[in-house]
């Protein structure tokens, strides 16, 4: 949390013009009441106008100019904050920019947002505030002690004991409701999580005919939230009156004892009402500072989710001397790799050992869980390999340069992600230079040229967030055709086709077989029909490698690749195949 | 451990912090309102009106805090007079004795002045030339003092004062807290009534709603917008009420020490509301702006994050931190501004009041002077001007938190008028033992009643038999799912079971025949072994266990930490998909129903576990009608009925070899998985 204040730095010149600022403010505000008593003692009383004029006119040029103070240090405080939090908002931005996926999982992708937006309006509304508002406090505090302590000595004794009553009743209702407040946090995650299960879940909670069951949670979350909120609420109403109370029962204070003084003849009237205005002053002060106890904390909570994020190094990183790769075409070996997932007991690829050839496409079958996917994030070092190695053109990935690795990747996710922009943005995401024809040869092979056609602006048309005005399928062939314009040397496709119906996909993997001639091809996929043509199958059962070959070789020896086989395909698809033996995938 | 482990953002788009509890925290109503983005009503008086409505039953309760927040105010406000009563006894007590002693210096030493002597004889017996100072005024004050003692400080009186004062300060506390008691009760009340009224009318709703909707949007109705109109009622409905009785209170003190210096005090009045005003205009401006471009970047960052591989693998990441970068500028540009102007008002403020202040102290002391005003009189008026401003602020402000409380409640309000789902029929007809015959009389049906997708549909199903529902992605396959179950209502024709019209029976009823396993595998927070039991919460430790293994899921769950007893967690993503699926196919087989649907209900499980899954299904199915939704083909092969979907309607139906005769919709589309070879 401290660690952020590193990133006031660039603002050191403007902090040490707001402190001068507030200074100034404080001085100009506390000069006041001293001016009042000289109207009391010197002009009032001996009936003195002129000098009452005069003053009254040099405390209005003094609150004009504490008011300039004030605008000034409302506009520092404002740049400085914002500023300040928007250097944050980058720096925790491209750190995550740099984060592999084990820092994904690591945080949550929902948290990173979070962190990286709502936590970081936290610090800055907390930042504004102490600059504009709870800096000026202590200095007021000290100060007008000073003040209200040279007026009347004596009745020093009577501020202390109402700051002091005041503190001890901050501390016992902070001490008290604290640890409520944190409670209260979980409360409202319950009942928001209990709204947004009975949402998700409507269709099953109505087929189970649930409804009064989820009632009955919604209801307990609900009972619960409030029977707190208000125990707390009771609590914190406390504050006003009492803090009133003080208040003017320290003004009631002071004029008492301000008569016994004024009638032994050791205190002026007029100061006796300075020191009441310097005593509110004080009261204040230390009420708004008190006030930081419970601001501060809020932010800290806030500030620790960020400084986590901006600490965490990420794993996968550049490696120090990196190791040109050859220009080779896209061998990819995996020698005795073994990976486990941060934090998990049991790895979930065990020495996995094959390669795959440029020129030759490679499928990855599997249960669910039997790490086909994990297998493939290791190729572009989405995680890296806990022990043996993953070779690209016989450089080890850990060896290369990250940029380097990403060029030769083709990348087609099982979830189509898109951006915002348009479809050609889109498509061009990893190859800025594509030219037109480029990008209209790219859509061709990956069958989304007949859908673009049909759009208004055609290539032009918006994507918007998250790529929701396209359909899944849609979806999936533009980032095919982002892949294809890349022209990598190694395409990875974890089970890519699945959103696309039967004829287009073998349309595109059709189209497909002739832009990757030349290239490695691995394909990660559910349905056989994609993959059965593969020069390679990989069968992955609890990561490890069962078998690989070839698909009829694969029926007749290994059982699991047949019991998936014949699951989807029956036994005359299976030999028909056989008697055709011409399309390889 | 796989690919489904990958963290993915919450349903419902953009993460919220969730609540953050701000009405509870003294502080957190600073931020709100008064400086932030006011969004306006669409209909002010009557959302106003409804919500006045919505408080009867607490109406009596929020008098009573009215009463007790106006008596409080009104004790706290006659305060400052008495204590300035206060000071002028000390005041008038002093000058007697500085009078006295000035007198009595100056005369002769030893003597003493006969009995019954005042100050005033004593100067009248001097010539003119020897008191140019004193005013009329003054001598008035001084000349019945007698000579005779030393006047002295009347410590009486002021004790009697004191006591009045502190007894006032002390109820006027006790009136307060009694009156935050009551209304932290009232409005918590009214808070868990709207929750609960929301919470309810959810389950009332027809599905319609809640599929061309987001769940955030409604997510937001009941932590937002209930947050917000909480708050208000919490903090702002006693505020008002304290505001305008301090005003008026105020003004009415003021007005009985000095109508002049009264004046004098509110003519910057207006000047002060001109300039809140003109500031609230400015700072909403860019609000706005600092609002759009906070939703800009937030966007930008929810994008990229979730993105994140495929932003890493095409080289994106500079790109990405330019675009953000170029936001955060603009964003601190509205920001700072944003900042600065609402900023304003608390030194403008100030500045007014410093103003009265110095207005008070020279007016006041020049009349002090002509003695047509006491020393306590100012005091009493410096406190009272200070005290101005703040309900100055928040009636200023009112107009803004009333605009922003009407727009959330309006919002609540709407979803709470929203129309219900139609009501079951008054004479239901209970199906005692249902076979699972299904009959599609001429069903006709469009999600938009304008626009019909299925056109007359016919079809009679066997107790017992097996319907598979295939067409390409979106044509409807799950229309039929909805019309089975009566999450929708047919437009014409008639779903029956066993012969008996589904909307004739209640909707309970027709559900409870139906297994369910959906594609969206929907798991709540809490055990496995609830998860399971969710259909039948009196399940028995075996029964579960049994439903388990039948779905191939006991194996799985054993492995897990706790077992059956384990939590899922949040997002339940501490199982894997998959798992989640057999999950869901294990509530599935607990229920004993005539009737099964299977929506795509394997497809996030491998092949391999899905016939393991299907052959235990098998057994399940028996002698159960069941409705298969599936991508793959071969699933559906031996199904008894196909039916075919293409736009949203029906297009054929047959048996696999009497719908590949006729070389229609499906036969090309069971073609087109091995075509490959055609293409090239």
């Amino acid at each position: 949390m401290l660690k952020l204040f590193k990133y006031l730095k660039p603002y050191t010149l403007q902090l040490i013009a707001l402190i001068i600022l507030v200074v100034a403010q404080v001085y100009l505000t506390l000069l006041l009441p001293d001016y009042t008593a000289k109207i009391i003692n010197s002009g009032i009383i001996p009936g003195d106008n002129s000098l009452i004029l005069h003053t009254g006119l040099l405390m209005l040029g003094i609150s004009l100019i504490g008011g300039i103070c004030a605008i000034g240090v409302g506009f520092l405080a404002s740049r400085i904050a914002t500023g300040f939090s928007r250097d944050l908002r980058t720096a925790v931005f491209s750190r995550v920019e740099s984060f592999s996926l084990t820092e994904f999982n690591k945080f949550s992708t929902a948290s990173l947002i979070t962190r990286t937006t709502n936590d970081i309006q936290q610090i800055q509304l907390v930042v504004i505030m102490v600059l504009r508002l709870f800096l000026m406090a202590p200095i007021t505090g000290v100060w007008a002690i000073i003040k209200a302590y040279n007026n009347a000595p004596s009745m020093t004794w009577i501020m202390g004991l109402a700051v002091l009553v005041l503190v001890l009743m901050i501390i016992v209702l902070f001490a008290v409701g604290l640890p409520k407040f944190k409670l209260l946090q979980k409360m409202v995650d319950r009942l928001n999580l209990v709204t947004r299960e009975n949402l998700t879940g409507l269709r099953v909670i109505r087929a189970f005919n649930n409804e009064k069951l989820e009632q009955k949670r919604f209801d307990n979350a609900n009972e619960d939230l409030t029977s707190l909120n208000l125990f707390v609420n009771r609590l914190m109403v406390i504050l006003q009156p009492v803090m009133m109370m003080i208040l003017n029962i320290t003004a009631v204070a002071i004029v008492w004892v301000g008569a016994h003084e004024i009638g032994s003849g050791t205190l002026q009237i007029g100061n006796m009402l300075a020191f009441m205005q310097y005593a509110m002053q004080v009261i204040f002060a230390f009420l708004m500072f008190s006030v930081i106890f419970i601001l501060v904390p809020r932010a800290s909570v806030s500030g620790q989710r960020v400084a986590e994020v901006i600490e965490t190094k990420p794993e996968i990183c550049d490696p120090e001397k990196p190791i040109k790769s050859k220009p080779g075409r896209g061998l990819v070996e995996f020698k005795n790799v073994t990976f486990c997932y941060p934090g998990a007991d049991t790895s979930v690829l065990e020495n996995v050992s094959f390669s795959a050839q440029p020129g030759q496409t490679t499928a990855i079958v599997g249960s669910t869980g039997a790490g086909k996917s994990t297998l493939i994030d290791l190729i572009p070092r989405f995680y890296d390999a806990n022990s043996g190695e993953v070779l690209v053109d016989g450089v080890n990935v850990k060896d290369m340069h990250l940029e380097d690795l990403y060029s030769k990747v083709g990348y087609v996710p099982q979830k189509a992600v898109l951006f915002s922009g348009t479809i050609k943005s889109n498509i061009k995401y990893g190859a800025d230079d594509a030219t037109s024809a480029e990008v209209k040869k790219a859509s061709q092979t990956s069958q989304a040229e007949d859908f673009i056609k049909n759009l208004n602006q055609k290539y032009n048309d918006p994507i918007a967030q998250g790529g929701t005005n396209v359909s899944g399928g849609q979806k999936q062939r533009l980032s095919i055709a982002r892949a294809i314009i890349k022209r990598p040397e190694i395409y990875i496709f974890d089970d890519s086709f699945s959103a696309l119906d039967f004829k287009t996909d073998s349309l595109l993997r059709a189209a497909l077989k002739k832009e990757t001639k030349n290239k490695t091809v691995i394909i990660v996929a559910q349905r056989i029909s994609t993959i059965m043509n593969a020069d390679k199958i990989v069968v992955l059962d609890d990561g490890k490698i069962v078998a690989q070959g070839k698909h009829q070789d694969l029926l007749k020896s290994n059982l699991i690749y047949r019991e998936i086989a014949s699951s989807q395909l029956t036994e005359e698809e299976l030999k028909g195949r056989t008697n055709a033996e011409r399309t390889p995938a | 451990m796989s690919e489904e482990k990958r963290p993915t953002p919450p349903a419902g788009g953009s993460p919220q912090i969730p609540g953050h509890a701000r009405g509870a925290m003294p502080g957190g109503g600073m931020a709100r309102g008064a400086f932030g983005l006011v969004e306006k009503p669409k209909n002010f008086s009557k959302t106003m009106k409804d919500l006045v409505f919505y408080m009867r039953p607490f109406w009596t309760k929020i008098i009573f805090v009215f009463i007790f927040a106006i008596a409080s105010t009104v004790f706290a406000i006659i305060g400052p007079r008495i204590l300035g009563n206060m000071t002028n006894q000390v005041v008038s007590d002093y000058t007697r004795m500085v009078a006295y002693d000035q007198v009595v210096s100056k005369l002769p030493k030893g003597t003493s002045p006969p009995p019954g002597t005042t100050i005033g004889d004593v100067i009248a017996k001097l010539p003119a030339s020897a008191t140019p100072k004193i005013t009329a005024d003054k001598l008035n004050a001084i000349k019945f003092i007698s000579l005779n003692s030393r006047p002295s400080i009347d410590f009486a009186n002021i004790k009697r004062l004191a006591i009045i004062l502190i007894g006032l300060y002390l109820l006027s506390a006790i009136l307060s807290y009694i009156q935050g008691w009551i209304m932290s009760f009232v409005s918590q009340r009214i808070t868990y009534n709207f929750r609960r009224d929301i919470s309810e009318k959810i389950n009332k709703m027809p599905l319609k709603y809640f599929d061309s909707r987001t769940h955030g949007e409604v997510l937001s109705r009941v932590t937002n917008d209930v947050d917000t109109v909480s708050q208000t009622l919490n903090q702002s409905l006693t505020q008002i009420v304290t505001s305008v009785t301090m005003i008026l209170g105020i003004l009415v003190m003021m007005l009985t020490i000095s109508w002049l210096m009264t004046l004098v005090a509110v003519v910057v009045l207006p000047l002060g509301f001109i300039i809140i005003g003109m500031i609230l205009k400015k700072s909403q401006v860019q609000f706005k702006r600092q609002q759009d471009y906070l939703g800009h970047i937030n966007g930008h960052v929810e994008e990229m994050y979730s993105g994140h591989t495929v932003m890493r693998v095409f080289n994106g990441e500079k790109k990405s931190i330019s675009k953000f970068q170029q936001i955060n500028n603009i964003l601190f540009n509205s920001a700072w501004r944003a900042q600065f102007l609402s900023g304003l008002m608390f030194p403008l403020v100030n500045f007014i009041g410093n103003l009265n202040y110095v207005g008070v102290a020279v007016l006041g002391g020049y009349l002090a002077v002509k003695g047509r005003l006491q020393i306590g009189d100012i005091q009493a008026f410096i406190q009272y001007v200070q005290q101005f401003n703040q309900p100055i602020v928040q009636t200023a402000n009112i107009a803004n938190v009333m605009q922003s409380t009407a727009a959330a409640a309006e919002r609540v309000f709407e979803f709470l008028s929203e129309p219900d789902e139609v009501p079951d029929t008054d004479k239901p007809v209970v199906i005692e033992k249902p076979t699972g015959a299904v009959e599609f009389d001429n069903v006709i049906f469009g999600y938009d009643p304008e626009k019909v997708i299925i056109k007359g549909f016919s079809a009679k199903v066997k107790a017992g038999s097996r319907i598979a529902i295939v067409g390409p992605t979106g044509a409807g396959k799950t229309t039929i799912v909805n019309l089975l179950m009566r999450f929708y209502d047919v437009n014409k024709g008639s779903i029956k079971i066993d012969g008996v019209d589904t909307k004739k029976m209640k909707r309970q009823d027709v559900r409870k025949m139906f297994g369910m396993v959906l594609q969206d595998t929907w798991l709540f927070n809490g055990t496995i072994r609830d998860n399971i039991g969710y259909g039948k919460p009196d399940a028995t430790k075996d029964e579960i266990v049994a439903a388990a293994q039948a779905a191939h899921a006991d194996h799985f769950i054993h492995a897990l930490p706790k077992g059956y007893d384990m939590e899922l967690n949040e997002e339940a993503d501490n199982v894997s998909a998959g798992e989640k699926q057999l999950l869901t196919i294990a509530r599935a087989m607990l229920v004993k129903t005539p009737m099964l649907i299977l929506d795509e209900a394997t497809s996030s499980v491998d092949t391999r576990t899905e016939q393991l899954i299907q052959k235990a299904m098998k057994n399940l199915m028996k002698n159960k009608t069941s409705f298969v939704i599936a991508h793959r083909l071969s699933t559906i092969r031996d199904a008894d009925l196909i039916l075919v979907m293409n736009e949203g309607n029906i297009v054929e139906q047959g048996t696999h070899d009497e719908l590949l005769k006729k070389k229609g919709f499906y036969a090309s589309l069971y073609d087109s998985q091995f075509t490959s070879a055609a293409v090239e």
